[in-house]
């Protein structure tokens, strides 16, 4: 071989055309407890689903660690009046399809998720009269009435944008190859498998993402996914259990990361849900009162969770902006509890029914919940069910007591709306409480915060006299990643955020 | 031969068809509306009544019943209600994964199983046989998911051997896809293995006491090949059948050992699909694993012939 050829064949392995920087770029392998359901920001509902689209799909705002609603796609925003949000966008960002991002492409996502059949958004954005494109980088959505609460909906799912070139294109199919603009596009889905994206080179922010490629595996076992994590098969565990916690924070192989989510882990009591007819359990306060002091939430949490979540009587979790720390946690009190079920009138020891879903952690809650609930007088008998089933029986009604998690929304209107509002979808309490509605209602009107947490201060001091829900925890989340990741920032929602996450060197 | 054979493929049609029926009604019967599923948290009632009128979920029994199978006779099993994607692709994807899991951990059954129930049949009552006894019983005692989880542990975390989980194709890289299917197909083979080892044994020793061993060995044969040859052969009548239907048993889904080891086969798929109710999935895969038993059987009928040519003239 002569020289000059030897010259053109070394030419031949130079990266043209790409950025050497591009080439060089590790992939990340994360581990997820489950596989994502339907692609597609309208359509998808599971929780690793957001976190899989997370990187891929943009949404106008976003949240930081603070959870503070901060823009993203978008580039400011003012509410005009209280029905009024003004948006502008950011100039010269385009959707992976070479599809410009503008105000007309705003406008089709919202509406799509408004109209789209068997879309999961139709609930946020309900408040939306209109959207009206003032200029190509300016959108008006106007609000059937005051709701600021909408704001912090296009922080999450609502606010991500779809390529309309390609989801009218694509149809139904949309999930099978989605198109939308963020720092990685969509490469491919093997179900149960794998879901890999690639970086996008050109992105606006794109010196913030240090990865060429992410993959993330559904591995639902947790014994599984830590053995994935120690043998480095996988860079990023997303679901540490708190049996695992220590351990993973005393292997200096890896790293932990426990954090404040955004939900809480309740009883939800049948308070007439599908005009069932309660016993004193969903008809009498007192009881419900009785049963709530019987329940030590500390020793609970230290017990079956090894002090890993938060202990917590209220519908937000202590680190919300909405919580309200100058309320009490409630104490143990048996002998107030026991004079409380004498008060009601029930014969002790009083039955409750209650339905659990069968998985370990939650039957370990469930039985330590009724040896202390024994205590004073109340005799639990669990009904352990799966989660489907449970889901079924709480909508018809059938039950007493459910035990159930919700997995929280930024704002704390999505922690009690659609839980305990009156026309609820989600209501199995079947709570109807007027003076609640009204201050829901009042509580979105108003965009001043010192305002807002007047209300929910008076909402959380009914909820605990009503006590329709039986708060008792808030999940944290943890997240196990070997030590070489560096630069990830916790979020409440437990997204995946990779800007600035990279490995060290 | 060939009538029987015949008949038997007569009978795949009714025993599909039956089968179809039956899988339609029995998951009718599990509590849980896949709407309540599919809407997620938010149960908006508006977005209720639209799944089910998208999903047909409102139309009686004997409509959606219909409506199902007269695609299916047309190729079309569905598409899944959670991920959205064709049920046909999603069965094409998982049916090489479950089978070649299910080849290899049926050839490690068989490499097992077999040759140590000859040899405890050959070595009866002695050391051997109690070896080769208490390996079966410590095989078919060991649960699947924990075996798994051990050989994780000390396989992949602690030597660092091979993966801990997830699954290469062979056409993408054989040595990978290997790498990544040998454990979980030991786990699955350990089970079988020993079955097939009890069984191997018993009808070995049936064999062994038969007039023909009798004569092979007045005829002066070594006894390697009146072992091999005469007893082995006639013993692996039952065998083959008990083969088969383990076989078939892997082909319908390992499911706690796909489960620990994250293989993305037909186990695993079923799996989510019943916790979320995705009846298109559920029914297409049950389908699918159906076929392929029946058909298995009807090869373990053809193997019958070879192994045994006295049942050539039936």
């Amino acid at each position: 071989m002569s020289f000059r050829f030897a010259l053109l064949g070394l030419a031949a392995t130079l990266p043209l055309g790409l950025p050497a920087k591009a080439q060089e770029l590790p992939q990340l392998r994360v581990a997820m407890p489950e596989d994502a359901d339907a692609m597609d920001p309208t359509t998808g509902r599971a929780y690793v689903q957001r976190v899989a689209m997370l990187n891929m799909c943009d949404s106008l705002f976003t949240y930081n660690s603070k959870m503070e609603i901060v823009p993203r796609l978008a580039l400011s925003y003012e509410w005009a009046d209280p029905q009024t949000l003004v948006v502008k966008l950011r100039p010269n960002v385009a959707f992976h399809d070479g599809t410009p991002v503008d105000a007309a492409s705003v406008k089709y996502s919202i509406e799509r998720h408004a109209t789209y059949q068997g879309s999961a958004r139709r609930g946020d954005v309900s408040s939306v009269a209109a959207v009206e494109v003032v200029d190509p980088l300016t959108v008006r959505f106007r609000l059937k009435s005051p709701d600021v609460v909408f704001l912090s909906q296009l922080g999450v799912r609502a606010g991500v944008l779809v390529s309309p070139k390609a989801a009218e294109a694509a149809g139904k199919d949309f999930p099978l190859n989605p198109v939308c603009a963020g720092p990685y596009r969509w490469v491919e889905r093997v179900a149960q498998d794998r879901i890999v994206i690639e970086r996008v080179p050109n992105y606006w922010d794109a010196a913030n993402y240090h990865f060429s490629r992410v993959t993330f595996r559904p591995i639902a076992d947790s014994t599984v996914r830590l053995a994935n994590l120690r043998a480095g098969s996988v860079d990023v565990n997303m679901n540490i259990p708190p049996v695992d916690a220590d351990s993973v924070r005393k292997d200096n192989r890896l790293k932990l990361y426990t954090f404040d989510g955004l939900g809480y882990t309740g009883i939800t009591v049948n308070m007439g849900r599908n005009n069932t007819t309660p016993g004193p359990f969903g008809t009498d306060p007192r009881v419900r009162q009785a049963f709530d002091l019987a329940i030590d939430r500390d020793a609970l949490v230290s017990v079956v969770f090894s002090g890993v979540h938060a202990p917590n009587a209220y519908p937000v979790p202590p680190t919300s902006p909405f919580f309200d720390a100058t309320l009490p946690q409630p104490k143990r009190d048996l002998a107030k509890a026991r004079a409380l079920l004498a008060a009601a009138g029930v014969k002790t020891p009083f039955t409750v029914q209650l339905t659990v879903i069968n998985n370990p952690e939650s039957i370990q809650v469930a039985e330590v919940m009724q040896s202390m609930a024994a205590e004073a007088g109340f005799e639990l008998k669990l009904n352990t069910m799966e989660f489907v089933s449970s889901l079924d029986a709480a909508d018809k009604g059938n039950f007493t007591a459910y035990m159930v998690g919700w997995t929280g929304r930024p704002d704390v209107d999505g922690n009690l709306r659609d839980l305990l509002y009156t026309s609820g979808g989600t209501n199995y309490v079947g709570y109807k409480n007027a003076q609640f509605d009204t201050l829901l209602d009042q509580g979105r009107s108003t965009g001043d915060m010192a305002a807002r947490m007047a209300t929910y201060r008076k909402i959380y001091q009914g909820l605990r006299e009503d006590l329709p829900i039986i708060y008792l925890y808030s999940a944290r989340w943890s997240f196990g990643m070997a030590a070489k990741v560096e630069g990830f920032e916790p979020v409440a929602d437990g997204m995946l955020r990779l800007n600035g996450v990279k490995f060290a060197r | 031969m060939r009538g029987h054979l015949g008949v038997r493929f007569a009978q795949v049609i009714p025993t599909l068809l039956l089968v179809s029926i039956m899988v339609f009604c029995l998951q009718q019967l599990m509590p849980g509306d896949p709407a309540l599923v599919l809407a997620g948290e938010e149960r908006d009632p508006e977005v209720l009544e639209q799944i089910r009128r998208e999903l047909k979920l409102d139309q009686p029994l004997v409509f959606q019943y219909f409506y199902w199978i007269g695609n299916v006779l047309q190729g079309d099993l569905g598409f899944s209600w959670r991920i959205r994607q064709p049920v046909t692709e999603l069965v094409a994807t998982k049916l090489p994964v479950t089978l070649q899991l299910a080849t290899m951990a049926f050839i490690i059954a068989v490499f097992i199983g077999v040759p140590m129930g000859v040899l405890s049949a050959v070595k009866k009552n002695t050391f051997w046989d109690y070896l080769a006894n208490g390996i079966g019983l410590a095989g078919l005692s060991t649960p699947n998911f924990w075996l798994g989880i051990m050989l994780i542990l000390l396989v992949s975390v602690h030597l660092g051997w091979l993966p801990p989980s997830g699954y290469v194709p062979l056409t993408e890289d054989w040595r990978q896809s290997l790498a990544t299917t040998i454990m979980p197909a030991f786990v699955l083979g350990n089970a079988i293995s020993a079955v097939l080892m009890r069984h191997t044994r018993s009808a070995m020793l049936t064999a062994l006491q038969q007039d023909y061993v009798r004569t092979a060995r007045a005829k002066g044969l070594s006894e390697h090949l009146v072992v091999i040859k005469h007893a082995l052969r006639n013993a692996l009548v039952p065998v083959v059948t008990l083969g088969a239907l383990e076989l078939g048993t892997l082909l319908s889904g390992a499911v706690l050992t796909e489960q620990v080891f994250s293989i993305p086969g037909f186990g695993k798929m079923i799996v989510d699909a019943v916790f979320n109710r995705d009846y298109p999935v559920v029914q297409g895969v049950v389908l699918v694993t159906a076929t392929v038993y029946v058909m298995l059987n009807l090869v373990a009928d053809v193997l019958y012939v070879m192994i045994n040519p006295r049942l050539r003239g039936a």
